[in-house]
């Protein structure tokens, strides 16, 4: 057979395996939200960007990937720096700090109420140390700050670890000698991580970057663990609209609003860390 | 001035004992070279002296001021490293200014040195370039210009050439002499390549597992080489051994002929000649032919004698077929004579 050809003939199973099960159901989606049964039509998006929830559910899933991300980023780096120094030892340790990642995120909510909860270990610890004489309902409308608090740490344990794994990679393709011609020419260890290690991690912080910031606008069960209705999401939105309300067009409009904002970070993203032509490792 | 004193070096890897008892001064603007085979231990050498590497014991000193306990910029000194380490995500400006940067030297002071060095190195017109977009070669220079803006005491340098191409090597080994005679920097250079080292070199130190063998100027290391490793280990083709025992009052017996010899007590000498200081004669050693190999400006005989391979360099115009026999002479005064247990040269 013809080795132009044979590329294409190998990846056509996948390709068609995406076409049915991934493109043809996000044209089905796009559809519903375009249309009022027969006609085309913006109203689905009329209806969803009036209803009064959601400016109050764009803004609460943009604040707290806003207040997630970056954690998770400089927490990331800092364990994926310490664990390239690492001489033994190194793999237990990534094992240990990766697994949370084996957890859904279902269950890391129901674990993180469990520590926040009434009758849970925060208060059971408090009171133990004489601090409250009886437990507090943390997780409530008057608390709103504790709620979010909750939510972003439990999104930070669950999460990082998927960036530390990109970034441990990507740290271990800079070679070590750009490490040490950048320590005789001056560099103190500080100004290396900021001007080898940052520069050269772009291709690994992109990736990183790009997954979590698309997760974090999908944020969903965590947020119904902990939060419940109290901190309305995007996401817990667009569950409402198809399975309380059975609005299903409202519901794909929410889906598509949230691919529309996932693509314009991630292109941003991509543009912000580009790495020039010429430059690359 | 800018003399570099290495007293007592000594490092181990573990249980392994890299560098041993390593004595060795560097005159202020000499070019030294560190010659050996892989893994006898420069580059380690090199490191202890830039600070990448930490002795396990001894002293290091440049200019008169002990610098082994100091960071690598405190040192005063620049490194070129074998595989250029020129940063990728930084314009080739950027790279030569790197240091400068650090040193957090004003803007157009900045400027005038990069333009300098990358003029003095021909690569003025690369400077808005990445590394990736430059040959080997040109990333060789960059290199080089990088070491050079920072007007160094010492610029070290571990095998700068070993990943360029022949012919390129040999432009840029005359091209770095001179740019460094010029700099008046003093100059350490690593390598494992003999002719480089000898065509470079103000001095060449022979370095064998972690010992530095002999230290002295090219010509000398060449005609005297102190110990049998350096007289076998420089030159091509190698220098020529054979067996030699005594034939009473400073006479030795090699190969069936007598010799004037040193007036050593000793059961067998080793007896050591170039090649090209062998001539056909009347009188001499008696060789067996068996390969050879015409090079255009000599021929190269590879021989026989007494059962031990010997190498001849003759005149090209000589007709020598294989399996013929040969009577060669070695000029008197080329002569070396090893001692085969301290494997040292016998005067
Ligand atoms: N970081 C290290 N850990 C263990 N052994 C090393 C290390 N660096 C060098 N060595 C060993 O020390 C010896 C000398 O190495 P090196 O100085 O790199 O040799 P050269 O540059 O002459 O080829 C080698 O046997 C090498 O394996
Ligand atoms: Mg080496």
């Amino acid at each position: 057979m013809n080795a132009g050809i044979l590329p294409y003939v190998l990846i056509l199973p996948v390709t068609l395996f995406l076409c049915v099960f991934f493109l043809y159901p996000f044209v089905l989606v796009a559809q519903q939200a375009f249309s009022d049964g027969s006609n085309f039509t913006l109203e689905n998006f009329r209806e969803i960007t009036s209803h009064w929830k959601f400016p109050i559910s764009l803004k609460n899933t943009l604040l707290l990937a806003a207040a997630v991300v970056p954690v998770q980023l400089a927490l990331a780096l800092l364990m994926a720096t310490m664990v390239t120094r690492m001489q033994k030892g190194r793999d237990i340790v990534l094992y240990i700090w990766t697994i949370p990642l084996g957890i859904s995120d279902l269950a890391a909510g129901i674990i993180w109420l469990a520590i926040f909860d009434q009758s849970g270990f925060l208060n059971s610890m408090m009171s133990g140390m004489g601090l409250i004489d009886k437990p507090l309902n943390l997780l409530s409308y008057q608390n709103p700050g504790i709620v979010f608090l909750a939510i972003a740490l439990a999104e930070i344990w669950r999460a990082t670890a998927i960036m530390l794994v990109i970034l441990v990679a990507g740290i271990g393709l800079i070679p070590k000698e750009y490490y040490e011609a950048a320590e005789v020419f001056g560099a103190s260890p500080w100004k290396r991580f900021l001007r080898i290690t940052l520069p050269l991690l772009r291709p690994s912080l992109q990736t990183a970057l790009v997954l979590r910031v698309i997760l974090a606008f999908e944020i969903f069960a965590v947020v119904a663990a902990l939060g419940g209705t109290l901190f309305p999401v995007l996401m817990g939105e667009t569950y409402s609209y198809q399975f309380d309300l059975l609005n299903n067009r409202a519901a794909a409009a929410m889906a598509l609003i949230i691919l529309a904002i996932s693509i314009g970070f991630t292109l941003i993203i991509l543009r912000v860390l580009r790495v020039p032509k010429g430059a690359s490792i | 001035m800018a003399e570099i004193q290495i007293k007592n070096v000594a490092k181990s890897f573990g249980a392994y004992q890299a560098l041993h008892d390593i004595n060795l001064t560097i005159a202020d603007q000499e070019f030294m070279v560190l010659l050996g085979a892989s893994g006898c231990g420069k580059s380690t050498l090199l490191r202890i002296i830039a600070g990448l590497e930490t002795a396990t014991a001894g002293e290091v000193w440049i200019g008169g001021r002990r610098i082994d306990h100091l960071s690598p910029k405190d040192r005063g000194i620049a490194m070129v490293f074998q595989n250029y380490a020129v940063f990728p995500h930084l314009t080739v400006f950027e790279n030569i200014g790197f240091g400068l940067r650090m040193q957090k030297l004003p803007n157009d002071e900045v400027t005038r040195r990069v333009e300098r060095v990358a003029t003095l190195m021909h690569i003025e017109q690369l400077l808005k370039r990445y590394s990736g977009e430059l040959s080997g070669g040109q990333r060789q220079r960059v290199a080089v210009a990088r070491a050079l803006a920072m007007e160094p005491d010492v610029i070290l340098m571990d095998e700068p050439l070993s990943n360029l191409d022949a012919l390129l090597r040999m432009e840029m080994r005359a091209e770095l002499k001179g740019v460094l005679a010029e700099s008046k920097t003093t100059a350490i250079y690593v390598t494992h390549d003999q002719v480089e080292a000898m065509s470079m070199a103000d001095r060449i130190s022979v370095m064998h597992q972690g010992r530095i063998v002999q230290a002295a100027s090219p010509i000398e290391v060449y005609r005297n080489p102190s110990a049998e490793f350096v007289a076998s280990f420089i030159g091509n083709p190698p220098m020529n051994f054979l067996k030699a025992t005594p034939a009473g009052d400073g006479k030795w017996s090699v190969a069936g002929q007598v010799m004037d010899g040193p007036r050593a007590d000793r059961p067998h000498l080793q007896f050591a000649i170039r090649p090209e200081d062998i001539q056909p004669a009347e009188q001499g050693l008696t060789a067996t032919a068996k390969v050879v190999e015409p090079l255009g400006a000599h021929l190269l005989v590879t021989c026989e004698v007494d059962g031990s391979l010997f190498r001849a360099v003759l005149d090209s115009d000589m007709v020598v077929r294989p399996g013929e026999t040969l009577t060669l002479a070695p000029q008197a005064d080329r002569v070396r004579w090893f001692d085969p247990e301290t494997t040292k040269a016998v005067a």
